[in-house]
């Protein structure tokens, strides 16, 4: 294997791991206040149908991502009516949100589009378009004629669509919004002890629909990007379950923004390697590739088992908070 | 002091909920641009209006009892098994090892052995997350969610690499032996009109016989009251000598061998061999059902009612309306997990100031005015 096989996996791994990463800082958003949010997928899901459905018929990307995010928002709504408002059962809400977003993006869109629940091929100018950095070589032929140093440049750092470097800014984002200011410092707060926030006088209710809509937002870009920048072009069930990769990515990475970055480039790497390789042979051993697809999964089971340190959630999280009369 | 009769709690507020759903759900359709009571008139006529519509609502609701007693169950200890999907199809594998390995005399005996297999297959898969949540407090809704993506895995890979018949492409095992096939309801109710197409088969009457079995366990046994106390609080449980441990493993045990039981309906019963992915949403089909039943066996068997016909009306909905796509079911199916299940308090809290009223203009008729 050469250098620039490497990179080509890097590569693959970064673009894969950015709709994980933006679904697993929502998430991240949410639990922290003390929302338990298994709608990631179906929030991906209906932002990356109304994405590229807008994009489709506006044919301008800007639009179909708006359209996405506010998409994905309207479900994170409805998630905060029925886990905040109405005090209901916030993993029942999110199985919901799942289904209702599965079900309603191939309904719309056979209505819209009558092919069979997917919306028609997204031309190049309602994609999000790769960025070239300056000075990166292009060409597959060119990159392999410069030295490491430049092949790292053009193949790996080079080259993506413009969401992926949000999405990768959105960690340092997330960790000083978290920890370095007072929104932050509140937020965290009533994950762990919303009544000692509401004896300070703020409102819990507020604090925690403000979360919610962050995740909202953020799945909503995520959704944007399987549909406008990953592939081109919604179809049913495009997000394959990787809300709950986010999911398991967040508990891996204990809660934590940065902790969750190498959570998500690692489980985009098993994506990278599997897509790359159908089967891995390790000497006599032959890994199938259902096990690589299986793993981030299997890792989760492992790490909540407590096997590789303890994980441990927001104290609150789960829980409706009543206030004491 | 209750709020509100018990009647109100078990049947007026599901009914409330299941209405606002399915008229969210006209809502959809009429926002798409079709008449929602065209759509449900099609879907009734799908479900209902021959025998070879009730052959597949039966069916299909077969499924659902099953997937939806394994949530009630788990439902009644306060665990929320959504690993029935991954359950489900570990069963499968169960039956298809079992009725492939040994040369079956009779359907009888196969029957027999496929039920301990789909069992004991589809219980050991649960027990994984129910020991993780008992020992180590992991949480089960996150470790069945990944046992299901482990299971769909693992049964991808042994289709292929090895069920999978000789020289086929097709991800699925070879079809079972005929002296294994299930009785089909052609064979014993084919005076009914259901001819020898219909997937209905005898497990519903197994279906049946477990709601009753499930009843049983959770009202009359000593188990099942420790099950529900269990539910109810842990911390009180615990003080009464409940050991939390036995009760969540014993309670993931018996849902998953019930979600496992579905494999019997529909991998031995219609397919007759192992296909690919033949759970189908039944798993997650059994949330809604268990909690549009309130875990209540007779509620679970209404609910599976309604499901097996929106599942069977889809279908057919699809061919005469094909605006409409087949995917509207799961619509409706999220619509009731939402308002039955999230959204609960929504329909409570106005049902209970109802009926607080009521009560308090009763009690003030009753009371002598002290004025006079």
């Amino acid at each position: 294997m050469d250098f620039l096989t490497i990179l080509q996996i890097l590569d693959s791994t970064v673009r894969l791991a950015t709709p994980l990463l933006l679904a697993c800082l929502a998430g991240l958003w949410s639990e922290r206040a003390g929302i338990f949010d298994i709608g990631l997928e179906g929030k991906m899901l209906i932002a990356a149908f109304f994405a590229a459905a807008i994009a489709y018929t506006s044919g301008l990307v800007w639009v179909g991502l708006l359209a996405g995010i506010a998409a994905s928002m309207v479900l994170a709504l409805l998630h905060g009516l029925a886990s905040i408002t109405f005090r209901g059962n916030q993993l029942i809400s999110g199985v919901a949100i799942n289904f209702l977003a599965a079900g309603l993006a191939v309904v719309i869109a056979q209505t819209w589009f009558a092919q069979g629940g997917r919306t028609p091929q997204l031309s190049s100018d309602a994609r999000f378009a790769n960025i070239e950095l300056p000075g990166a070589a292009t060409r597959i032929r060119d990159i392999a004629q410069q030295g490491p140093l430049g092949q790292t440049y053009s193949e790996l750092i080079s080259g993506h669509s413009i969401l992926v470097y949000l999405a990768l800014a959105c960690v340092p984002l997330t960790w000083w919004l978290l920890y370095r200011t007072r929104f932050g410092l509140r937020l965290r707060a009533v994950g762990e002890n919303p009544a000692a926030v509401d004896t300070a006088g703020i409102s819990v209710v507020g604090l925690r629909f403000a979360a919610v809509l962050i995740a909202g937002v953020l799945c909503g870009i995520a959704g944007a990007y399987l549909s406008t920048a990953l592939s081109s072009g919604f179809v049913k069930d495009m997000s394959a379950g990787r809300g709950f990769i986010a999911l398991a990515a967040l508990i891996f990475a204990k809660w934590r923004p940065w902790y969750a970055l190498s959570a998500c480039l690692l489980f985009g790497f098993f994506d990278a390697v599997g897509n790359r390789y159908q089967n891995i042979q390790l000497g006599e051993f032959i890994v199938p590739v259902q096990f690589m697809q299986a793993l981030p999964y299997i890792l989760v089971v492992i790490v909540l088992a407590g096997l590789v340190g303890k994980a441990i959630p927001p104290r609150a999280g789960g829980e409706p908070y009543v206030k004491e009369r | 002091m209750d709020k509100m009769p018990k009647w109100a709690d078990v049947v007026l507020i599901p009914l409330i909920s299941v209405i606002l759903a399915l008229l969210v759900s006209g809502l959809v359709v009429a926002i798409i641009g079709e008449s929602p009571w065209r759509a449900m008139q099609v879907m009734v006529k799908g479900a209902f209006g021959s025998a070879y519509g009730w052959g597949y609502t039966l069916y299909y609701a077969t499924n659902f009892i099953f997937t939806g007693l394994a949530v009630a169950v788990a439902f009644h200890a306060r665990l929320f098994n959504i690993g029935g999907e991954g359950q489900a199809a570990l069963g499968g594998l169960g039956v298809a090892v079992i009725l492939l390995a040994v040369d079956w005399p009779h359907w009888t005996l196969a029957l027999a052995a496929a039920m301990g297999f789909a069992m004991l297959f589809s219980a050991l898969w649960a027990a994984v997350p129910a020991y993780l949540q008992a020992k180590r407090g992991s949480h089960i809704v996150i470790t069945t969610i990944m046992f299901n993506y482990i299971a769909s895995a693992l049964l991808v890979y042994l289709l292929v690499n090895v069920l999978r018949v000789e020289g086929s492409m097709a991800p699925e095992s070879a079809s079972f032996a005929a002296a294994t096939h299930l009785p089909s309801a052609a064979d014993f109710a084919g005076g009914l009109g259901f001819r020898g197409s219909t997937p209905l088969n005898i497990s519903i009457f197994l279906a049946l016989i477990a709601c009753v079995l499930v009843w049983l366990l959770i009202w009359r046994t000593r188990l099942g009251y420790e099950i529900r106390a269990f539910g109810h609080s842990e911390t009180a449980a615990v003080y009464a000598g409940i050991n939390p441990t036995k009760i969540i493993m014993i309670t993931m045990l018996i849902s998953g061998a019930l979600a496992g039981m579905m494999a019997i309906n529909v991998v031995m019963g219609e397919a007759e061999r192992l296909v690919l992915d033949f759970v189908e949403g039944a798993g997650f089909v059994g949330i809604a059902v268990a909690l549009m039943g309130r875990s209540h066996p007779v509620g679970v068997v209404l609910a599976a009612l309604l499901f097996g016909a929106l599942y069977q009306g889809g279908a057919e909905l699809q061919f005469e309306m094909p605006a409409i796509s087949r995917e509207m079911i799961v619509v409706i199916q999220a619509l009731v997990i939402l308002f039955t299940g999230a959204l609960d308090n929504m329909v409570r809290m106005p049902v209970q100031k109802l009926f607080l009223a009521l009560k308090r203009r009763r009690d003030d008729a009753a009371r002598p005015n002290p004025a006079e």
